[in-house]
């Protein structure tokens, strides 16, 4: 299957995201759930949740991501920590916080979960709900003291974009305050509802530079205190991301309705077929199914990653960004200045720039029921 | 790192987990994961807030008594501090 002298080696599984459903009391404009998730209505049960996680397990998963949507409107999570623990799992809950209280986190710590992961839309109140699009600030910020008064490591998670990067010494002193153990600093990703945002939502250049600056000097300062992870943004580099570690290599996501897929927002490829877990075992899913193999090892590539040194390390780029942007999913990904369609990246950087004076919250498309409904009526006039 | 009054410890949301039907543990930690050989998964496993560096040292070496694994003990537990996994 692999080419250019690489050793076929055994993949597993490692990492198993599961999106346990699509409700979500906030409405995040850069949220990476698809734009039609409203028309995706059956959540899979809780036997069948278990089912996923006894079989993921066989094969070599240890980490689980409890995702969503936000998981706490699953009334179950508790029951499905339990499983999930007993059968060895390294469990994170990435969650708004809404939908949680002291109790549940007990309860939580209980079943074995292991850390908690909050998102954060800005460190001042009237930022971050406007973002957040319903007020969850202070809630967030009570449930992030209760994880760490409770034992339990936390996570915070700030996603950037252009109105809350300039405060990101903000965001770290609080993480600081609030005795986080890893703060997660990630440039939005444009996927979902994201890209329809992104105009409004990327930052300028200058800032991107600055926010890393901040990023620096708190890692070198508080490097025993706590580790803060920055994720840059892809669109300001010249090569693209090693996406997921290479397709179908280590991470399995499974979505609300039961879904297959080798990374979120791979739903939205072209004839994707995913298979489903209702349908088909985790082994057969990740080991034979056509949509786990389509891109794995390098004979899918076309020029110029066909034959560039650095396709190793980045196995050209993102399947489901080159798609997103060009149409064709198997040429690399446009963010790589090789790309002949690097020039779609540097037009939605100026494009965003010249949003620049305009830009303000209110603009933002929510991710919600109505709006994502309004998607799916754009996308079948289309058709 | 005092070796006789020093007791490490892995540090909160470390956790070592050993594979379903395979001999392989893994130390398990937020956003990653560490493939251990053998004896770094028994050192771990002694790194209990327990044990002293200098007992973990003994125990090690009463498991590989054809060894002189002294230097590769410490240099271990140096590099898991310094990796922040234990304190």
């Amino acid at each position: 299957m692999e080419t250019d002298g690489l050793i076929k080696k055994e993949l597993i599984p490692r990492w198993l995201l599961a999106e346990i459903t699509y409700a979500c009391p906030l409405q995040c404009p850069y949220c990476s759930n698809p734009v039609d998730f409203a028309l995706k209505k059956n959540e899979l049960s809780t036997e069948d949740w278990k089912r996923v996680f006894t079989e993921a397990r066989k094969l070599g998963s240890v980490q689980l991501g409890f995702s969503g949507g936000e998981p706490c409107v699953r009334r179950d999570l508790e029951e499905l920590i339990a499983h999930a623990h007993d059968l060895g799992y390294y469990i994170n809950l990435i969650t708004s916080a809404v939908g949680m209280d002291e109790e549940r986190i007990k309860a939580f710590k209980t079943a074995g979960l292991d850390t908690i992961q909050i998102s954060l839309q800005a460190p001042f109140r009237e930022l971050s709900d406007a973002i957040a699009g319903t007020k969850s600030f202070d809630h967030k910020i009570e449930m992030a003291k209760a994880t760490k008064r409770n034992g339990l490591p936390l996570i915070l998670n700030f996603v950037i974009d252009r109105f809350n990067i300039d405060y990101l010494k903000d965001t770290l002193e609080l993480a600081l305050e609030l005795d986080a153990n890893y703060v997660e600093v990630a440039n939005a990703q444009y996927y979902g509802f994201a890209l329809p945002n992104r105009d409004l939502l990327l930052p300028t250049q200058e800032q991107v530079k600055r926010s890393e600056l901040v990023a620096q000097e708190y890692q070198r300062k508080y490097s025993d205190k706590m580790k803060i992870y920055y994720v840059i943004p892809d669109y300001y580099e010249n090569r693209p991301k090693p996406c997921m570690n290479s397709w179908g290599n280590i991470f399995l996501t499974i979505t609300p309705d039961g879904v297959a897929l080798p990374c979120h927002a791979s739903r939205s490829l072209p004839n994707a077929n995913p298979p489903s877990v209702l349908e088909h075992s985790i082994e057969w899913i990740w080991k034979e199914s056509p949509l786990f193999n389509r891109y794995r090892g390098m004979d899918w590539m076309k020029e110029p990653c066909k034959t560039c040194p650095e396709r190793f390390k980045d196995f050209g780029g993102c399947r489901c960004q080159a798609f997103l942007l060009t149409g064709d999913a198997e040429i690399a990904d446009p963010v790589c200045d090789l790309s002949p369609y690097h020039h779609i990246v540097l037009d939605a950087v100026k494009e965003a720039k010249m949003h620049e004076k305009e830009a303000t919250v209110d603009k933002l498309i929510y991710r919600n029921p109505k709006n994502s409904k309004t998607f799916c009526g754009i996308k079948i006039e289309r058709e | 790192m005092d070796l006789n009054t020093d007791k490490p410890k892995l540090k909160l949301g470390y956790r070592l987990q050993k594979d379903l039907d395979k001999d392989q543990f893994y130390l398990l930690y937020p956003e990653g994961m560490v493939e251990l050989n053998q004896s770094a998964a028994l050192i771990l496993q002694l790194c209990d807030g327990q044990h002293s560096a200098n007992e973990i040292l003994s125990t090690l070496e009463k498991s590989f008594p054809d060894d002189d694994i002294a230097k590769d003990v410490i240099d271990f537990l140096g590099a898991a501090y310094g990796n922040g996994w234990i304190n």
